[in-house]
């Protein structure tokens, strides 16, 4: 199993239905799967900040949301994040590709790569960091409970090393 | 026209749509006309209106309304274009164009400039009403989406109280009502 079909298979068994994508190399194969799934309505969007606003309406109308974005998004999402899941506290899955960590082969990738923990830390949205397609497979159903539990936000940040396997 | 009246006309001729209503004076403004659990108002997150309105019309079967402002509309322009391009037919995007940023002060926007009918006509959107001195919204209601209603309004805020309502119980109340 490889890291895309483990993190689709994770968001299959956790019963997500909706999700919005923004393209990254990495998640090339995720959202091609996430296009061909009869049972996923899949909106590509043009800007993360958007991709949010249409996942809250898709959580009030009783979807389960995704997000497949780059962490370089995160910066434009800043304000969503908190003055629209935060003040009313609305779950949703960020299944983010963590760009700018180790192996990065773009330096101008470093500077967000190493701003993506603090700005989720100052939102207080907890993050998870599988390392491998097992642990990803686990964390991603986990993930959206929690999400939905504490009816909050959630990101898997999985990053350079992590789309090798 | 002032917006408060827009807004009146507008949801006057409404009964199970469900709303999605802009952030500042437009939802405090529909909030004083008529108060209903299919009426989402924003208290924050400028600009997202007609995204989350897309995502809810997505998501289930009802008709949405999401009534937007020119202002919101320019910060988040790239939304027309996914809207087109998921071209779903129960969604209705209403832009109350006051050509101003009226909840902050009324500084000007560039919807003086530009016409945001002709932005959504340009996008593709086939079904497009301009509204300047009447409105009749029943014609829209009728009309497969995706809609885009333009409707010109007067700078200024009517003078209506804060929405008694945490943003939570705005969240739940709108739920258990789909």
């Amino acid at each position: 199993m490889d890291s895309s079909q483990a993190v689709y298979q994770g968001l299959k068994k956790a019963g997500i239905d909706f999700m919005v994508s923004l393209p990254c190399v990495n998640l090339g194969k995720i959202i091609d799967m996430a296009e061909d799934d009869p049972d996923v309505i899949h909106v590509p969007v043009t800007r993360e900040e958007e991709g949010f606003g249409i996942c809250a309406g898709a959580f009030l109308g009783g979807k389960k949301p995704v997000i497949l974005m780059q962490n370089s998004g995160l910066g434009n999402s800043v304000n969503v994040l908190a003055s629209l899941y935060k003040l009313y506290q609305l779950p949703i899955l960020m299944i983010m590709s963590h760009r700018g960590t180790e192996g990065e082969f773009m330096s101008a990738q470093i500077p967000m790569g190493e701003a993506t923990p603090g700005v989720l830390d100052a939102l207080e949205i907890a993050y998870l960091l599988p390392k491998t397609p097992e642990e990803a497979s686990k964390l991603v159903p986990e993930a959206w409970l929690m999400a939905e539990m504490a009816d909050s936000p959630l990101a898997m940040l999985l990053d350079v090393k992590f789309w090798e396997i | 026209m002032e917006r408060i009246k827009a807004i009146e006309k507008i949801s006057a001729q409404l009964e199970d749509e469900l709303v999605i209503c802009n952030i500042g004076f437009p939802s405090r403004e529909l909030y004083a006309v008529k108060d209903s659990p299919t009426h989402f108002y924003m208290l924050g997150s400028m600009g997202m209106t007609s995204s989350i309105g897309l995502g809810l019309a997505l998501a289930q079967k009802r008709k949405v309304v999401a009534l937007d402002g020119d202002g919101s509309l320019l910060m988040n322009l790239g939304s027309l274009v996914t809207i087109f391009s998921q071209d779903p037919e129960n969604f209705i995007l209403v832009v109350l164009d006051n050509e101003c940023y009226g909840s902050t002060g009324s500084q000007c926007t560039y919807a003086s400039n530009v016409d945001l009918s002709r932005v959504a006509e340009a996008v593709g959107f086939k079904n497009i009403f301009t509204f300047i001195d009447e409105i009749d919204f029943s014609k829209v209601l009728k009309t497969t989406g995706p809609v885009f209603v333009h409707v010109k309004v007067e700078p200024g805020n009517a003078d209506v109280p804060v929405i008694n309502m945490e943003p939570e119980e705005i969240k739940t109340r709108f739920m258990e009502n789909l």
